[in-house]
């Protein structure tokens, strides 16, 4: 058996001390095999968003371990991590999180600068990425120029930019309607079967669907874990 | 891998964000920077002005000559205090220290009065200068044309005088002047020589409103007495003025019969000292109006670091995201501190500008000569730069340690 791209094992987080203290996650065992397809759903409060924070090293878990490409990572520091988002992690958000008043080519961009790039390599990369999410002719509008589905499809496009290993979506339909809700889950099937990584926060099943597995939280446990047997029939 | 080169054009790009992100906002940018413009054409101009007076002062005192002892009777400036008019030199008093003291290297006497001088129809009110051909010995002060006094003249004391440009524009309208003769207080004047252009002097009166003659001429035909009520003595550039000033005290006093304890009823001015103590007091005069000009580049600071502040909170979600695509705390901390700096540098810039134009319009005012000094310039440039990266810290620092998932739920 290879070893998981991805490791939890006994996760706890907890937020605020003493007696107003919160217990988000009262001990998570997940296994994320590269390539997987992983939709975690759950009502709120369950936890579902705290995991995805944690898997994404944007927070760091009270408890357990966290092993990715079998590394701790909750042995890094708040740098490290950063680095390590950098180069092996992109974001989806409910929110598109787009910088306002700037061309969808440098929020797309906008990574590679980080990475250190150089400008002529930032800009046949960003064109690239805007290319496979079908906006090239729109590289630069501002995302107020944009419409819902199109700003999300520029955010999606930052984050395949780097090519990363793993793409987190947290509830990346949730502000859309169905159409282009149908629109992004395609996107991010078509990044899966390239080999990227998905895991996405959702709470609508037809969205679920589209994943191969489907983890169901409750209470900062991990309720059920469901395959989806017609994976890949889907879109 | 990250090459060097790679590194300066992040900046470069840190840098025009900075710019983009200025322009955007660009009405509060030039709020926030108001106090660092106003700070740096303030502490620019103040120190540009005050530096030029110090150095008019300077150029005024120098052109009186330097190494110059003027001895004049009574206690400092004024006469003062009640008790009988201390008395005048004589011609002796002259005459010793030539002879006595060591270092002297011209002793010229002085007497003066005023009267009108008229020349074919034309009438002009000066000041009337009795002295020795020595007076031209103990200061720098050139002839444009014609000569000085002859000994014999000056033994004679006959009627001839050297005047100053201001009596040679004024009585002869700037025309020939030398071998002519005018009536001055009743008597007849040869003109012998014309001096070259002084200038003002640094206490006001103009120094080329003069007319030189035998100090004998002018005793016997005006003051009627043979009194000298100023002695300036040129002392040797190889002597200490200052000593050469306690040999002069020492021989004055046992001249004019003072007692062991009682106080000079003369003084001796060293013009050296003069110049000092003014330039100390000009040069004291900037450093105030510069400090006092430097609290408000200080407040103009705190204004950068205030719209620094609200501007982390306005954009938190951006910052947000920058970090949750990977950019490190030095990253966001940079962003922000280039942009501070680059805001204050602008201001500085801004600010440097006023001041030149500012120093144009008051120059003339304050009889000051134009002039650009390049070290404040640059030293307030970097004090602005300086300010914009002290108290851009602060807020860069908060921004860069935002938590990532705060950042991003921020509405």
């Amino acid at each position: 058996m290879t070893e998981p791209l991805i490791r939890l094992r006994g996760i706890t987080k907890s937020y605020g001390e003493g007696a107003n203290s919160f217990q988000a996650l009262r001990g998570v065992d997940m296994d994320i095999m590269k390539g997987d397809f992983v939709a975690v759903m759950g009502a709120s409060g369950s936890g579902k968003s705290t995991t995805m924070n944690i898997l994404g090293c944007l927070d760091v878990p009270s408890g357990g371990e966290y092993l990715f490409r079998g590394h701790h990572v909750e042995e890094l520091n708040r740098d490290q991590r950063a680095l390590l988002r950098r180069k092996y992690f992109g974001f989806v958000f409910q929110g598109f999180n787009l910088l306002a008043r700037t061309s969808a080519m440098e929020n797309v961009e906008l990574p590679l600068l980080y990475r250190g790039d150089a400008k002529t390599e930032r800009r046949r990369a960003a064109m690239e990425a805007l290319d496979r999410v079908g906006l090239k002719e729109w590289w630069d509008h501002t995302p107020a120029e944009l419409s819902g589905g199109q700003q999300q499809r520029v955010a999606i496009a930052r984050a395949i930019v780097t090519r990363p290993e793993v793409l987190l979506a947290d509830e990346p339909t949730g502000n859309l309607d169905s159409a282009r809700s149908r629109e992004i889950m395609e996107l991010l099937s078509d990044f899966n079967r390239n080999g990227i990584t998905v895991l996405m926060v959702t709470h609508e099943p037809e969205m679920a669907a589209f994943a191969r597995t489907v983890v169901h939280f409750r209470d900062g446990v991990i309720e059920r874990i469901d395959s989806n047997a017609q994976h890949g029939a889907v879109g | 891998m990250r090459s060097t080169g790679l590194w300066a054009e992040m900046y470069g790009t840190v840098f025009l964000l900075a710019l983009r992100s200025i322009r955007r906002h660009l009405l509060r940018s030039f709020l926030t920077v108001l106090g660092i413009v106003i700070g740096v054409a303030a502490v620019v101009t103040m120190v540009t002005l005050g530096n030029a007076t110090t150095a008019a002062v300077q150029n005024q005192i120098s052109s009186l000559g330097t190494n110059i002892l003027q001895i004049r009777p009574g206690q400092g400036f004024g006469r003062g205090g009640g008790g009988p008019r201390p008395p005048n030199f004589d011609m002796d008093d002259v005459r010793a220290i030539e002879q006595q003291i060591a270092g002297v290297k011209a002793v010229a006497p002085q007497v003066q009065t005023s009267g009108t001088a008229i020349f074919e129809g034309a009438n002009w009110s000066t000041t009337i200068n009795g002295t020795s051909s020595a007076y031209f010995q103990v200061q720098p002060w050139p002839l444009a044309s014609g000569r000085s006094f002859l000994s014999s003249e000056e033994q004679a004391g006959k009627a001839v005088c050297i005047i100053g440009n201001t009596v040679h524009q004024n009585l002869f309208r700037g025309g020939e002047a030398i071998g002519q003769r005018f009536r001055v207080k009743g008597i007849s004047c040869d003109v012998i020589g014309i001096l070259s252009t002084r200038g003002q002097a640094g206490f006001g009166g103009d120094q080329d409103d003069v007319v030189i003659m035998p100090i004998k001429t002018v005793q016997r035909r005006f003051t009627g007495n043979q009194d000298v009520s100023v002695i300036l003595v040129g002392v040797d550039d190889a002597y200490s003025t200052t000593q050469v000033q306690a040999s002069i005290t020492d021989l004055l006093r046992e001249r004019r019969k003072i007692g062991e304890g009682k106080e000079d009823n003369f003084n001796i001015f060293d013009t050296k000292q003069i110049s000092d103590t003014l330039t100390s007091t000009t040069t004291l005069m900037t450093r105030i109006m510069a400090a006092v000009a430097a609290i408000s580049l200080i407040v103009g600071g705190i204004g950068i670091m205030n719209i620094m502040l609200v501007s982390v909170t306005e954009r938190t979600r951006e910052i947000g995201i920058r970090l949750a695509i990977g950019a490190v705390s030095r990253e966001v901390l940079m962003q922000f501190l280039v942009e501070a700096v680059v805001l204050s540098c602008l201001g500085g810039l801004i600010g440097l500008l006023l001041a030149q134009i500012a120093i144009a319009l008051l120059s003339p005012l304050m009889q000051v000569p134009w002039t650009f000094d390049a070290q404040i310039n640059i030293i307030a440039f970097v004090i602005s730069a300086v300010i914009g990266v002290v108290f851009g810290y602060f807020p860069a620092r908060r921004a860069a340690n935002l938590n990532p998932i705060d950042a991003l739920r921020h509405e």
